[in-house]
């Protein structure tokens, strides 16, 4: 079994304090984001507190994933998509053109809705991402492996079979493994994308146990359609709406009490 | 809300069953002259491989192995020719190959939905309808004349140029084919482009564009145009790239047309051969394709 394995030493700073209060990981400020001419993304600002989960809800194209794929630059890869205003991490901003985005990656992780393991074994998937930034030897490598299966909580399903294809697994054994190989690159910070959108309900709720576990270690952005998840698992959540976001608050207030009245009445289900 | 409308009249049976009987009618005349252009086109096909097992099949011996071809009324193989060709083919795919994949990897990953990925598209796909006889006369322009005459190496470069442009069309066919999201995936990992392209890319796409290769190396094995102004043939034994390299189809064109009954019974043994070669690497590219999908 692997309960003696250590996790290994990663960035941390230093402990957090009760969700919503701490310095926060990531600072998002007055974010606009642009397809072409269309301005998805309307002065945004929002902190994800170190080591919390914030949930981020709203109607379909309100920019919720949008704001997800700014926070580690994944709209660089297609032209035309561009973002203005500042993202800190630990204070620098990483919306800066020279900021190196391979590094910017292995610190800001992302899960997307469909699993996505790699046609290779499952030992592969996840040692993928490690080599990309570290050289390990084989026994270290190993250990790292089992580490962040252990922490996806898949380490006892396919502790057996790594060598065999990771597209073999089922869909909900794929999302795992997706987690443990972001998680193997130890990011500080986790986004993950509607991650249990195309999942049966018994792997969801393994996930959203997965990241209640998480969060101990990683800081967390979720974006989810589903109410329920994010009061399940979310700190803080964040209401977009138009490419605004219209409220941010812990997510038990969030839920109850909204001070805005678009939150509540997409909350309470009447539209969206 | 818009105006209120009658609700539509209830439909005539009689029409309606008129309208079916009509469908069906012409169902049965599509599916009909479908049936007709498929059984000539079998047709055609089953004649020929008739035709090449009828004639070919009677000159099927170990001496056509191990015998090289020889003056007419003196028996010989096709070892020379059969050798010729592996070479040629195989040379030739290995130089087309790489370049190919390379230039199918430009259009999939670089210049997707550019005007430059466009444009080279276009020529490449040119470049696969061309006659080969032009393809022959431009290495024949480009390399044989500046560089004193024919030679097996010419052979293969004509060979190579025809096998690009299939490479390219299936390697970016299948790279389309890779989700988007396994990209991204490799990205969000910090992985830079090229490493996600040779890494995961292609792995996933490898049996397809696999597949590509063999039906190129099919293709070219039966070229004869591209050899005539290239490696030009030989009827003796040569392995020598720098020289006239003898080939299956180069022999077929000149033994088919001969006045020596011998000759031209090597010429249908070759022609079965050469088919029988492409049948089998085309039966290998389905089946690889099969596990694909």
């Amino acid at each position: 079994m692997s309960t003696s394995i250590a996790e290994p030493v990663a960035g941390h700073a230093a402990a957090p304090d009760a969700a919503g209060t701490a310095t926060p990981r990531l600072s998002i400020r007055n974010l606009d984001f642009y397809y072409g001419a269309n301005r998805a993304l309307k002065s945004v600002f929002l902190n994800l507190p170190d080591r919390t989960v914030t949930g981020m809800i709203g109607p379909s194209g309100c920019g919720k994933s949008t704001l997800l794929r700014c926070m580690n630059r994944m709209y660089d890869l297609y032209p035309g998509q561009r973002a203005t205003g500042e993202i800190l991490l630990d204070g620098s901003d990483i919306l800066s053109p020279s900021i190196d985005l391979n590094h910017l990656r292995s610190r800001i992780g992302m899960v997307f809705q469909k699993p996505t393991p790699f046609p290779m074994s499952i030992r592969d998937n996840i040692a993928f991402g490690v080599k990309l930034h570290e050289r390990l030897s084989k026994g270290d490598m190993d250990e790292r492996i089992e580490w962040s299966l252990t922490r996806a909580a898949l380490w006892d399903e396919v502790k057996d079979r790594l060598g065999s294809l990771a597209t073999g697994l089922s869909g909900g054994q794929q999302q795992r493994l997706c987690i443990a190989r972001s998680i193997a690159v130890r990011p500080d910070v986790l986004l993950l994308d509607e991650p249990t959108s195309a999942l049966d309900p018994i792997s969801t709720l393994k996930i959203e146990e997965l990241i209640d576990e998480l969060k101990q270690d990683f800081t967390i952005a979720i974006v989810t359609h589903n109410m329920q998840q994010a009061a399940r698992c979310a700190d803080q959540v964040a209401f977009f709406y138009l490419g605004e976001m219209v409220e941010v608050g812990p997510a038990t207030q969030m839920f109850t009490a909204p001070t805005e009245r678009r939150t509540q009445d997409y909350i309470t289900g009447r539209f969206g | 809300m818009s105006p209120t409308l009658a609700f539509p009249a209830p439909r005539d049976a009689a029409i309606a069953a008129a309208l079916g009987r009509r469908r069906k009618r012409a169902s049965l005349a599509v599916q009909a002259a479908c049936m007709l252009a498929t059984l000539i086109g079998l047709l055609f096909l089953a004649s020929i491989l008739a035709t090449l097992l009828w004639r070919g099949l009677g000159g099927i011996s170990l001496g056509l192995f191990t015998h090289m071809t020889k003056p007419p009324g003196s028996g010989g193989g096709l070892l020379n020719a059969i050798v010729g060709s592996l070479i040629q083919t195989a040379l030739g795919a290995l130089i087309g190959t790489p370049v190919g994949i390379l230039v199918g990897t430009f259009l999939s990953e670089y210049a997707r939905g550019t005007a430059i990925g466009g444009a080279v598209r276009f020529v490449s796909d040119i470049l696969l309808s061309a006659p080969s006889i032009l393809i022959g006369l431009f290495i024949y322009r480009l390399f044989v004349a500046p560089f004193g005459g024919f030679s097996g190496f010419a052979g293969s470069l004509a060979l190579a140029v025809i096998v690009i442009p299939v490479v390219v069309r299936t390697t970016e066919d299948m790279l389309l084919l890779v989700p988007v999201s396994l990209r991204e995936a490799a990205v969000a990992l910090g992985a830079p482009k090229w490493k996600s392209i040779v890494q995961i890319c292609y792995p996933a796409a490898r049996d397809g564009i696999a597949t590509g290769v063999l039906l190129a190396v099919a293709r070219v094995a039966g070229e004869t145009a591209p050899l005539l102004f290239t490696s030009l043939g030989n009827l003796n034994w040569s392995v020598d790239l720098t020289r006239p390299m003898p080939s299956l189809p180069v022999t077929i064109y000149q033994y088919a047309g001969s006045a020596f009954q011998d000759w031209v019974q090597l010429a249908w043994t070759g022609a079965l051969l050469i088919t029988a070669g492409v049948l089998a690497l085309n039966i290998v590219a389905r089946i690889a394709l099969r596990k694909r999908a």
